[in-house]
């Protein structure tokens, strides 16, 4: 037997950490929207189709604008010192994810901006003339259009990855020290823009490009996850009590059902017959890839902080 | 270079919570928070088992996760001693280095920063021990320098057998337990 008892009762911290609430994991889910939809609307600049008025190119940048300040207003809202926030931007700590990330999401926003001002919608112009000054001069210049799709790619990759970089560098909680956790994130980050825009997307023939994409996205997410499994389940004592919190303990309903279940497998053989013009295309289907990527971050933020070193490593 | 460090006995420590009482005391520790701690252990198999009582703090550790966490250089080593401290002006209270300690020896102060054991630093510069060691009745608590092999933690750790908390992690923790 091993029985641990303690007179420490700190908030927050005991009987199990639970230090980060609703506001970590919506924040990174709409991270990794963004990510998404910054690789999505990068691709379809770079390969020309803002001058089509593709939806993905067109609007996307925009709507992303606003999601990412509601992420950052999420995060904002967890800090429990908030006026020091801006010692974030004071100095950059190299071994410090969380200081990427803040630097990071400022190299995004001009990026965002960027996308945005290749076209203005007709009905934005004239309001800022600075805005169509720069938009005209951006236009003047093919080769800069192509380099803003570059760059909103390769941030997008770097946004993306960071949202898991930043639980998996935590090596105190064995659920998320994972070399998996990025990659997890990063392609259900892809697979919730694509759905994102199948959702909102007028034009029916871009809604069946990113349901294929999305179909793709969610395939290599299925095994992105079992990658993520085999790396715990293979690991040692505590990372295996970890990975059994979402496979058979408390998070394991949540994991199977609403993560793999609705916000994977169902969608993903939905969207099969669609794109194969089997069954009709509906939102559906992509509502519930937003909601299943949503409970992941839920899952793993809470799982992540259930676990930990104490309940095994004393034990002599 | 100085590195202090503490020595716990735990065949000395009873459990008396002196020590809490002492730091909640001298640091001004808001009711509810600890910074120091006692823990039962108990292991083995009926009736063989063995109980160790432990007196626990933030183990002040060579390789910091909390620090090398923090967006901000709040959590920092301190020139002297190697202490892990926290400056709270500099402190967002994003929880990071909550998370990245194994031993959740860090909490949330109610003024909105991360707090935790100092090993009383403002007491050690002045040649004070820590108030936990100071206040032991048992006298299970030894503070000093590791850095030197005449000090009496150094003597401690070469005369008897001990073991740190969760090792595997690779903190290197600077509490160590005698058994």
């Amino acid at each position: 037997m091993h029985e641990l008892t303690t007179t420490r009762h700190n908030e927050l911290i005991d009987p199990s950490l639970h230090i980060w609430g609703w506001e970590i994991p919506v924040y990174l889910f709409i991270g990794g929207l963004v990510a998404g939809i910054m690789i999505i609307s990068g691709y379809f600049t770079l390969k020309g189709q803002y001058k089509k008025n593709v939806f993905s190119s067109f609007y996307l940048p925009h709507i992303s604008l606003v999601l990412l300040t509601l992420g950052m207003l999420a995060l904002f809202l967890d800090l429990e010192h908030k006026p020091y926030v801006w010692r974030l931007y004071t100095t950059f700590k190299i071994a410090s994810p969380m200081s990427w990330g803040a630097w990071i999401l400022i190299l995004v926003y001009p990026a965002l901006w960027a996308n945005t001002l290749i076209r203005i919608p007709d009905r934005f112009n004239n309001i800022v003339p600075a805005f169509d000054k720069l938009s005209q001069k951006i236009n003047e210049h093919p080769f800069l259009i192509k380099n803003i799709g570059i760059l909103n790619i390769l941030l997008g990759i770097l946004l993306g990855m960071y949202t898991g970089v930043l639980l998996s560098s935590i090596g105190a909680r064995p659920l998320w020290n994972s070399a998996m956790l990025w990659m997890l994130f990063l392609v259900s980050g892809l697979s919730s823009a694509a759905a994102f825009v199948h959702v909102i997307a007028p034009d029916k023939h871009e809604r069946v490009l990113l349901a294929k994409a999305d179909n793709a996205f969610l395939t290599l997410e299925l095994f992105v996850i079992g990658g993520f499994i085999s790396g715990l389940l293979t690991s040692t004592s505590v990372h295996i009590e970890a990975a059994y919190l979402i496979l058979k303990g408390p998070y394991a309903p949540a994991f199977w059902v609403l993560v793999v279940g609705m916000g994977i497998v169902l969608p993903l053989f939905v969207q099969l017959l669609a794109v194969n013009e089997k069954v009709k295309h509906t939102v559906i289907p992509p509502l519930f890839v937003l909601a299943g990527g949503l409970v992941l971050r839920f899952v793993i933020v809470y799982a992540g902080q259930y676990s930990h070193y104490m309940h095994q490593s004393l034990a002599r | 270079m100085a590195r202090y460090g503490m020595v716990i006995d735990t065949t000395k420590c009873v459990g008396c919570m002196d020590c809490v009482v002492a730091c909640k005391t001298e640091n001004n520790v808001p009711e509810g928070f600890n910074r120091d701690w006692i823990t039962q252990d108990v292991t083995g198999k009926y009736p063989t088992l063995h109980m160790e009582i432990r007196s626990e703090r933030c183990n002040q550790c060579d390789n910091p996760p909390c620090v090398y966490c923090c967006p901000t250089g709040a959590s920092h080593v301190h020139d002297r001693g190697g202490v892990v401290l926290v400056d709270h002006g500099m402190c967002i209270g994003c929880k990071a280095c909550l998370a990245s300690c194994p031993y959740d020896a860090r909490f949330i102060h109610p003024d909105g920063y991360a707090d935790k054991c100092t090993f009383c630093i403002h007491r050690v510069e002045q040649s004070l021990d820590p108030a936990c060691v100071s206040v032991c009745p048992t006298h299970c608590m030894t503070f000093g320098d590791l850095e030197d092999p005449n000090s009496a933690v150094s003597k401690l750790l070469a005369s008897r057998k001990y073991h740190t908390l969760i090792p595997e992690t690779g903190t290197k923790p600077q509490v160590y337990y005698l058994v």
